[in-house]
């Protein structure tokens, strides 16, 4: 590993840490709207770590002019236009979701969800009508 | 021009910093309305970083859509269901080892990119000359992200729209039946439920 690598990599890894800052958020917390914001960061970095890619050494943005001739490669930039509307539609799916649960279960932590369900059907019985 | 190339590595690490410490503040803080807040940050510096790297249309978007839309959203949502979390242990330690795994193995993984900014790159020698060489005379807008958006990949959009019209159908069916179940008593509270 030399200090040119990690020069010209550093960008790509510091991406990588805050996607597993999300990721993180995602899986250790239990309140469902901090799993979305986590899924928030993860989906941004990975936006980030891909528009990274299509960066060119002295090229400007890809808007065509006679005073240039290096562009950034538009390809990264259409996919994640895409890509971030998508991300926004989900994002209030899942919202609506966790709202809807709130309402049926009157929380919104992980455990305390497990813990209702787990008094409906208790360890052993797939449904109300089984005999343990 | 030593010197610009210095300042926009400047501009890059001070903003690679502010976005790692907003991250793990989200993750530490407890108070919902601290973390949304702290998320519309995190998506106005990213659109910040997309300017840095010449992504202008994604910055313009990231900072409405992300900043904007997604932040009205959480707001509105904190509004319906509280905006505290439980207080739970600092670090959960098989989550954390799955995290540094799976980052350790996404960092061995960059080892043979090319790295960044590097104009001999493959990803810019397939299509996008021809997008950057012909858009202007083929489709017309001097803007190549517009023309590729609308034009080239004019289907993928179309998807796109689909899955917009989908979530959002979703959405109002599942928010639509909101108030009649809050309104009644819950149905455990009878007397011959569970008695079958």
């Amino acid at each position: 590993m030399t200090w040119e690598t990690a020069g010209g990599l550093y960008n790509y890894w510091i991406f990588i840490l805050l996607m597993m800052i999300g990721f993180y958020t995602v899986i250790a917390r239990g309140n469902l709207i901090k799993k979305l914001v986590g899924l928030n960061i993860f989906q941004t970095s990975v936006f980030m770590l891909y528009i990274s890619m299509g960066v060119v050494d002295g090229g400007t943005a890809p808007i065509l002019s006679d005073r240039f001739t290096v562009y950034t490669n538009p390809l990264p930039s259409v996919l994640i236009l895409t890509a971030i509307v998508v991300g926004i539609a989900t994002t209030a799916l899942g919202l609506a979701l966790v709202v809807r649960i709130r309402e049926a279960y009157g929380t919104i932590e992980e455990d305390e969800l497990l813990a209702l369900d787990h008094e409906d059907f208790p360890a052993g019985r797939t449904s109300a009508g089984d005999t343990p | 021009m030593i010197g610009s190339i210095l300042t926009e590595h400047l501009i890059d690490i001070g903003l690679l910093a502010f976005l790692a410490a907003t991250g793990l503040m989200m993750l530490h803080q407890r108070s919902l309305f601290a973390v949304v807040m702290l998320s519309g940050i995190f998506s106005l510096l990213s659109a910040g970083l997309f300017t840095l790297m010449d992504a202008v249309d994604v910055a313009f978007t990231e900072a409405s859509v992300g900043a904007g839309i997604s932040t009205v959203l959480f707001l509105g949502t904190l509004a319906l269901t509280g905006a505290r979390e439980k207080r739970r242990t600092i670090w959960d330690l098989p989550a954390l080892a799955t995290v540094v795994v799976f980052g350790a193995l996404l960092m061995w993984g960059t080892l043979d990119l090319p790295h960044y900014g590097d104009p001999t790159a493959p990803i810019h020698h397939h299509v996008a000359d021809r997008y950057i060489e012909e858009s202007g005379t083929e489709v017309g807008p001097p803007n190549i992200v517009t023309s590729v958006l609308a034009s080239y990949r004019g289907f993928d959009t179309l998807g796109e729209t689909t899955v917009i019209f989908t979530a959002g159908l979703s959405v109002v069916v599942l928010l639509a039946r909101r108030r009649r179940p809050a309104a009644r008593p819950p149905r455990d509270a009878s007397p011959d439920a569970g008695a079958s």
